[in-house]
């Protein structure tokens, strides 16, 4: 079993942290990275890759600490955000290089067997510079993954792919997790995250908001605070009404709609429609708040 | 030394547009010298000075060294595809290794060549072999200088040039001692000495001239292999 492990990592750039205070475990199967654009995750997994020292703490990928020490690579591969790879290169000379620069004992037909999972084969003599972005994606995560290493770290991987592209990346992850590898992989989308993994790992501002299970953080989201806003035939009547419910703890009257702060997301949607009804009042418009991640993010760390 | 390295370091060099920066230099050198033997321009050592020591070792070597021995890891570090490197399981001494034999084999051919086919020409080969180990031994000091300023600076072009220029154009001409640490000089002494010539002239002593390369060699590599071994990738961290 090949575990990363952050313990009391902070990373800091002259005066500004990047990472504060991380520590986290990541063990065999399908981590998910979550966290606003600018939340520390490319840090994270750069500390991960021993591409960066940690400011404090130490980073351990299988034991052995992953600042400069180059033999860990053996046992890990990195897929970067930024897309740097050598145009000028097909994606088999690529991916071959790299089987070489691993020194493994068949590097043909590692690079063979990378290409064949990434289902590149049938480009893989064209150069990368012809590829659009998911094909150098794979490209790329097949020069990752030519040494069959234990521990994937993958940087926003889904960034720039169609949906058929993003459903055969995240087949393939899955697939390499159910084979016992660890794999992590950051995004700042929520849904892609929920789609593929049962684990997460929450940072904002450099912090380790929430971690566990999806379900988990799905219910600390779903039970926050949620502002709407709602338009009725009777806004008055169904803002005294609303008032008795316990699952409301505010309303503020708008000229032509209502302000109803709500402390339980699931609750209160279930009761408003039956209490609406109730009092014959026609509801006409119902919008919830913008619900964007960066709110769901400040609610975890408030909390 | 890593082979896989050397073949990808010689095709991103070569495969770049920037390689043609080395052709016009040795061109105008042999023209020149061209130039010299033909027309009344008088003897050899009216005109040889200018073009094998201000032109050839003061100008071209340094300049193609630069151009060479920036880009082997440098623009490998400027457009993040040096990840794909330093996530191997190699030891960073092979990686500074393998691009500096790259950075040396190139320059030394690019300069050599012309050099001494220009000193061919002149009737001297002598010169010609003098002036092919003084390119030997200055492009691989040269390239260990510029290597490691790739590694430790994010511009290494600026930083060389700003040595080249102020260094060994201006400073060697009112301080003594700075001849010391001028591979220029270094060079030229090692052409003169074994070229047996009154073309060039000598300007430190033959030990210094190739104890300081030494120096400078061993430096270059060591500290471009130290930096390495500690390389953050800071430019991309969010």
């Amino acid at each position: 079993m090949t575990a990363v492990e952050l313990s009391g990592v902070s990373r800091w750039y002259g005066n500004v942290v990047a990472v504060n205070d991380v520590t986290l475990t990541v063990g065999p199967g399908l981590t998910g990275l979550l966290g606003p654009n600018g939340a520390g995750k490319t840090t994270v997994l750069h500390l991960m890759a021993g591409l960066l020292a940690p400011s404090q703490g130490s980073v351990l990928v299988g034991g052995e600490p992953a600042w400069r020490n180059p033999e860990m690579y053996r046992a890990l591969g990195l897929v970067t955000e930024r897309e740097s790879v050598p145009g000028f290169l097909t994606a088999w000379e690529f991916v071959l290089a790299s089987a070489k620069l691993h020194k493994l004992a068949d590097p043909v037909a590692a690079a063979r067997t990378a290409l064949g999972i990434v289902e590149l084969r049938d480009a893989q003599d064209r150069r990368i510079s012809t590829y659009s972005k998911g094909m150098r994606q794979r490209a790329r995560v097949a020069a990752a993954l030519v040494h069959d290493p234990r521990v994937l770290l993958l940087d926003e991987p889904f960034n720039g792919m169609d949906p058929r592209q993003r459903l055969h990346m995240m087949e393939l992850l899955h697939g390499m997790a159910e084979e016992g590898r660890t794999i992590l992989f950051s995004s700042h989308i929520l849904e892609e995250v929920e789609q593929l993994s049962g684990t997460v790992q929450v940072i904002v501002s450099g912090r380790l908001a929430a971690s566990g299970d999806y379900r988990h953080i799905r219910r600390l989201m779903t039970t926050r605070p949620h502002v709407f806003t709602i338009q009725s035939s009777n806004d008055r009547l169904l803002a005294t009404v609303l008032m008795g419910q316990e699952s409301v703890s505010g309303v503020s009257m708008e000229t032509g709609s209502l302000q109803v702060r709500a402390n339980d997301y699931g609750t209160f949607t279930r009761a408003l429609a039956k209490l609406a009804r109730a009092q014959d009042i026609r509801l006409t418009g119902i919008l919830p708040a913008d619900e964007s991640l960066e709110k769901v993010f400040s609610y975890l760390v408030a909390t | 030394m890593n082979m896989t390295i050397i073949g990808l370091t010689l095709r991103a060099l070569l495969g770049r547009r920037r390689v043609l920066m080395l052709v016009p230099m040795p061109l105008v050198l042999i023209g020149l010298t061209l130039f010299g033997i033909t027309a009344d321009a008088g003897d050899a050592a009216d005109w040889g000075p200018v073009v094998f020591g201000n032109l050839g070792l003061s100008v071209i070597l340094p300049l193609t060294a630069l151009i060479v021995g920036s880009s082997v890891l440098g623009l490998e570090i400027d457009d993040g595809t040096i990840t794909h490197l330093l996530t191997k399981p190699l030891p960073r001494s092979e990686i500074v290794l393998s691009k500096l034999a790259v950075a040396w084999a190139v320059t030394a051919l690019a300069t050599g060549i012309p050099l001494a086919a220009a000193a061919l020409l002149a009737g001297s080969t002598s010169l010609a072999a003098g002036l092919v180990l003084a390119v030997a031994v200055g492009s691989l000091a040269y390239c260990a200088l510029f290597l490691a300023l790739s590694v430790v600076t994010k511009r290494p072009v600026a930083v060389g040039l700003v040595y080249i220029m102020l260094w060994e154009n201006i400073l060697v001409g009112f301080v003594d001692g700075a001849r010391v640490f001028s591979v220029r000089e270094h060079a030229t002494t090692l052409a003169d000495r074994i070229g047996d010539t009154t073309l060039l002239d000598s300007t430190v002593p033959l030990a210094t001239a190739v104890g300081v390369s030494i120096l400078f060699i061993v430096a270059g590599t060591v500290g471009a292999t130290q930096r390495l071994r500690s390389f953050a990738l800071t430019g991309e961290a969010n």
